[in-house]
């Protein structure tokens, strides 16, 4: 197990470096670094003077050193928007997008299993068939397009709920989260549910093929034998394994759901990470691009790993199988 | 050339593999509707300078007074704004057409550059095997663990907006699907006997790369890609919608949406509506032949 976790460990490591590697090339070699970094409105004297202090007449291996050794340090640069270090800023918008992308998989969950075990234990019913073809819908429809349209039925012409912004917020260990006022939780429930419409989809096909096979069990048919109550079958007998592999897969998609959020972000004007980095893009704002890009693959990674060592642990097979190699 | 060999395989069960393939795509109502939908949907793209009643491009053509008109309003111009019309004046219906056009070439260019790439690596790695093959996949399983919106972000923040980056952008997202199904197909085809007889021939590996493994993995490559392409569409108009893709004055499906989007809050529905209906009904058309494709396709469902 050590030496599995080690190993996996120094994988996770250069897959980081390699990643820094190319958003180093892709920020600094393939752009103009002078333009890139330093302001448009900089003079001549001031870009001179900034070209020294970044060091960019230095040759490339150096200055991807100094990159590294800054990177390490939490200094990504500095946004010229905002005047501000670039990784203060999207640590600042962090918490609107994580809980956004919290609110999304709760809505998967209740939503997506209860519609997913009626498909699953009633597979010929007239609803059954209704939930499965939305399901392929929510596969096919664009995100952004959802969300205008939620946007114009709840906001614009129900006027139920506020059409965007993130409302009041509350302070929790020193952050600003919406969930904790009521009308941050109203600001939430359209992008939130926006953001899930894919994951429900995936939710429902998940829980019903799960429901299907575990039908066919010996132990579900020997429970029924007991006479148990249809109930108790199954919500104690097929409920509880199936939970396992869905809860699996969206604990996995957690980190494409905050990917996707820059989507939904940018519907609903939901000051989080994805909406900064769009912004970002659209002004060349490159440190802060730079940030969130690093920001991001690291964030992958971490959950790319926490996921290899929880199934390594659980099933046995995945790190003989990699040892072997 | 694919003629000649793939009756070759299969010629044992039955005689015309092209007619028994149309007769058990037929089967499904719902898919045969949908190719139908789809070829009206590209005819319509194709032909689109000589359907619609404007050229939404052409600055000279639009008239500004008629902006933001509702739908069936009879324009400055003198025909009838079916489905209304945007800030400048354009006539919906001829700017979801022209940007049907946009959405389709960029969807169907990309998916064909990258099945191109794709399946080219792939077919590499399973015929060559040993460390070239472990280089490949490593790239494909590095590619695939990172969401495409996230990688086409990327790659659009270094190279800058732009529609051909747009491209470049999908191309380098998806070549790595197709590279991974062919080279599932591939390891499975290169131990036929076949293979083995032509390589007993001497031919030159690249001739036993494409005119032998190559034609034998079509099959699923033909249904990775028809997913590919309603996937491409879906990513540009994503990508045109936060405003990293096509040029404003050539609006695609996505950035008419985007368009509408100030207007939608005033109650003016029709500018994101329509478009994203457009969109709606070429991604589901394309998703449900991909699916009757797979279905047919699949010799694990062949009885």
């Amino acid at each position: 197990m050590t030496v599995y976790l080690v190993r996996r460990l120094l994988q996770a490591l250069l897959v980081v470096l390699a990643m820094s590697v190319i958003v180093f090339i892709g920020v600094f070699a393939i752009g103009d670094p002078v333009e890139i970094l330093i302001s448009p409105d900089a003079d001549q004297i001031e870009r001179e003077r900034a070209v020294q202090a970044l060091g960019l007449d230095l040759p490339l291996w150096q200055q991807y050193a100094v990159f590294l050794t800054k990177a390490l340090q939490g200094d990504l640069g500095r946004s010229f928007v905002y005047n501000e270090p670039a990784l203060k800023l999207i640590l600042q918008r962090m918490p609107a997008t994580m809980e956004l992308a919290f609110g999304a998989t709760i809505f998967a969950l209740i939503i997506g299993l209860p519609l997913g075990l009626y498909a699953g234990l009633r597979p010929n019913s007239r609803f059954s068939r209704v939930i499965m073809a939305s399901s392929i819908l929510g596969f096919s429809l664009p995100t952004f397009w959802v969300g205008l349209m939620l946007i114009m039925v709840f906001a614009v012409y129900l006027g139920w709920l506020p059409s965007t912004g993130r409302g009041d917020t509350g302070t929790l260990l020193g952050m600003q989260w919406s969930f904790l006022t009521w009308d941050g939780l109203r600001h939430m429930a359209m992008p939130a549910l926006n953001l899930s419409l894919f994951k429900i989809s995936l939710v429902i096909r998940l829980t019903r093929a799960g429901v299907r096979e575990t039908m066919l069990m010996d132990y579900v048919k020997f429970a029924r034998a007991k006479g148990l109550s249809p109930a108790r079958v199954t919500f104690v007998h097929v409920f509880k394994n199936i939970l396992i592999p869905v809860v699996t897969v969206v604990g996995l998609e957690l980190g494409s759901t905050i990917a996707f959020s820059v989507v939904t972000e940018s519907v609903f004007a939901w000051p989080g990470m994805g909406k900064l980095i769009i912004d970002s893009i659209n002004v060349l704002d490159r440190p802060v691009i730079v940030a969130y890009l690093m920001m991001i693959v690291l964030m992958f990674i971490a959950i790319n790993l926490i996921v290899d060592l929880t199934y390594s642990m659980l099933d046995p097979r995945v790190r003989l199988e990699s040892k072997g190699t | 050339m694919s003629d000649a060999v793939i009756p070759g395989k299969i010629a044992d069960k039955v005689e015309t593999p092209f007619r028994r393939f149309v007769s058990e795509f037929a089967e499904s109502k719902v898919a045969l509707g949908a190719l139908v939908v789809f070829i009206i949907i590209t005819l319509l793209a194709i032909f689109a300078p000589w359907i619609t009643p404007q050229n939404p491009y052409d600055l000279a053509e639009l008239d500004i007074m008629d902006g933001r008109m509702e739908p069936g309003t009879v324009g400055g111009a003198g025909f009838t704004y079916w489905l209304g019309t945007d800030d400048q004046g354009r006539d919906m219906l001829s700017g979801i057409i022209y940007g049907l056009r946009i959405s389709l070439t960029v969807g169907a260019g990309s998916a064909l550059i990258a099945c191109l790439i794709g399946a080219s690596l792939g077919l590499l790695a399973a015929y060559a095997g040993g460390r070239t093959d472990s280089v490949i996949m490593r790239l494909v399983d590095l590619q695939l663990s990172f969401p495409t919106i996230l990688a086409a972000l990327m790659i659009l923040a270094f190279l800058g907006k732009g529609i051909m980056n747009v491209v470049i952008a999908l191309v380098l997202v998806e070549w790595a699907y197709y590279a991974r199904t062919v080279r599932g197909t591939a390891l499975v085809e290169r131990r036929r006997e076949y293979i083995e007889a032509a390589q007993c021939l001497a031919l030159p590996t690249h001739r036993v790369l494409f005119r032998h493994l190559l034609p034998n993995c079509l099959p699923p490559l033909i249904v990775v890609g028809t997913m590919q392409v309603a996937r491409a569409i879906a990513l540009e108009a994503t990508l045109s919608f936060l405003g990293l893709g096509v040029p404003i004055t050539e609006p695609s499906l996505g950035l008419l949406i985007a368009n509408g989007y100030e207007y939608m809050l005033s109650g003016k529905y029709w500018i994101s509506f329509y478009p994203g209906i457009a969109l709606l009904i070429t991604i589901v058309s394309i998703n449900l032949v991909g699916d009757q494709l797979r279905d047919v396709l699949n010799p694990r469902l062949k009885k």
